[in-house]
């Protein structure tokens, strides 16, 4: 591996002091993706400030009813959290679909957001990527773009974010408390990640001097009817080619307000109001949820080999939606997907 | 940090190398002192530094598991871990899992259904399988499988490996003789 120096954050306030007085320096936490890229020489960093010993690994009640997770607990302990596997199982679902227990073990709530995409061409250094060199041009547009975005991509890069349990966090607004040099503050969730466009080198609205501190779970955690939808390469530790977190709030047969989000389809979880407002008050009905889908994917566009993500991303909508409504999530055990034609 | 592209972070000039480290590791039930450089894994300072070879390095990337061992009783990749991040930790590598003579159940389970062919994969399985249990989440044959993901075997023993881990799970279930509840 290439060499780098190492710092312990003694505390919050020294990690923030820390990572703004070097430039070239890199927090580490989990460490599953940082250590992978630095392998890979796609990040090169002169120093790897280890934050693991920060007191952020809390799960606590907030005032508003909700929860605010530390930044610092592990995915696997998130996922089988009592309070979460109660009030939020579409987190948990959305958790245990992605990566091994053994990353999930290792990987941390606050890094699972900053986990960089998977695009082949970011993490191979002898071809041009944007993302991964500003200018270069994208090797993805022309290229194999299989598993590439067919929403909000841009000429400039049509990578997909990789997170299962962003997409959940995206479904049920969540916010991401961040602090910095100046303070702390509290971004929702639909606003920490970016679309391309222009600086696709650019992952998220953090700051350069910002670490995450929390992540905040709104009290409404759609218990009862909702599911995490993923549909992949291999039944289990691959990437999405499109999932969808689906959340239901139904009295009788109607909706009364729907929260809906994609993953593997976007430079950043895939949410849509529109779609969700033309849920809200409609029965919950096939048509219902295809009219939904239609409008989330009015803009879709394929590069070619991903064209297929298209119509599979429609009937993943329809086919999550009907189990929300049914009240039957999908098992991430069981891999047979549940909630066809009745 | 997110504003950082990539290139920034490329480094052109030649960094002076930083100085090794010393770090104490509790392996297998005794503390080992060891001096490495900061970009050490935990999988090559077990292979390098401590002559512990039964933790395999596969992929190198925290794709196929063969490097998993405990760290503090949770099964991670060594791979994809700095050993100077685990200093104080408790290290349980597949040269721990055995009590003399006596195998581990798990290693007991996998010779009996012939859990394996070329082996590589092996420590890794059974360490994984062991934090598994501890876990105390697998139910089913499904959730063994699903749970059991992050260990790849390419001379495919999969069903194999089920089977030892439920004979391994069952047996644990199961009160010794003696101690049964009355």
């Amino acid at each position: 591996m290439n060499n780098f120096g190492y710092a312990r954050a003694a505390d919050v306030e020294d990690a923030v002091r820390q990572i703004a007085a070097d430039p070239g320096a890199r927090f580490i936490a989990g460490g599953t993706n940082i250590l992978d890229l630095i392998k890979e020489h796609v990040t090169l960093p002169s120093r790897l400030i280890d934050i693991t010993h920060l007191p952020l690994g809390r799960v606590e009640d907030t005032e508003e009813g909700g929860l605010r997770i530390g930044a610092l607990v592990p995915n696997s302990n998130l996922a089988w959290h009592p309070q979460i596997e109660a009030r939020y199982p579409l987190l948990a679902s959305a958790i245990l679909a992605g990566a091994s227990p053994q990353l999930r073990n290792m990987a941390t709530t606050g890094g699972n957001l900053l986990q960089r995409t998977r695009c082949f061409y970011f993490y191979d250094t002898s071809t041009p990527c944007n993302k991964r060199e500003p200018g270069s041009g994208c090797s993805a547009l022309g290229g194999i773009n299989r598993m590439h975005a067919i929403l909000g991509a841009s000429e400039q890069c049509i990578a997909t974010h990789p997170s299962d349990m962003c997409v959940a966090l995206a479904a049920l607004e969540a916010r991401v408390l961040a602090r910095g040099r100046t303070g702390e503050r509290s971004i929702a969730f639909a606003d920490f990640h970016r679309l391309p466009g222009d600086t696709p080198h650019v992952d998220t609205t953090l700051h350069e001097d910002e670490i995450i501190t929390a992540i905040e779970l709104p009290p409404r955690g759609f218990a009862r009817n909702y599911t995490y939808l993923k549909v992949r390469d291999r039944l289990s530790y691959a990437f999405a080619l499109v999932s969808v977190a689906a959340a239901l709030d139904i009295e009788g047969d109607t909706i009364r307000e729907a929260r809906l989000a994609l993953g593997g389809v976007a430079h950043k979880p895939w949410s849509d109001r529109d779609a969700e407002g033309e849920l809200a008050g409609a029965p919950a009905t096939a048509d219902s949820f295809r009219r939904a889908a239609d409008t989330v994917l009015r803009q879709a566009r394929g590069f070619g080999h991903n064209d297929f993500k298209i119509e599979l991303a429609r009937r993943t909508i329809v086919r999550a939606l009907t189990q929300a409504a049914r009240g039957m999530p999908q098992s991430q055990a069981d891999k047979r997907i549940s909630g066809g034609p009745s | 940090m997110a504003q950082r592209s990539s290139a920034a972070r490329r480094r052109t000039e030649t960094l002076p190398t930083p100085a090794k480290m010393t770090v104490t590791l509790r392996i297998n039930g005794a503390a080992r002192q060891l001096s490495v450089a900061p970009w050490t894994t935990l999988l090559d300072a077990l292979r390098l530094h401590l002559d512990l070879t039964g933790t395999k390095k596969g992929c190198d990337h925290g794709q196929c598991g063969a490097c998993t061992v405990l760290v503090d009783g949770r099964r991670i990749n060594s791979c994809l871990t700095l050993a100077v991040m685990k200093d104080g930790a408790e290290v349980t590598t597949i040269e721990g899992l055995a009590r003399g003579d006596v195998l581990h159940p798990l290693q007991q389970a996998f010779i009996e259904h012939d859990a394996f062919q070329c082996g590589y994969c092996t420590s890794g399985q059974i360490c994984s399988a062991a934090g598994l249990i501890a876990e105390g989440r697998a139910q089913s044959a499904d959730d063994i499988r699903e749970l059991m993901s992050g260990n790849i075997c390419r001379c495919g023993a999969y069903p194999n490996i089920v089977a030892a881990i439920r004979q391994a799970m069952d047996r644990r279930s199961r009160p010794p003789p003696g101690e049964g509840a009355p």
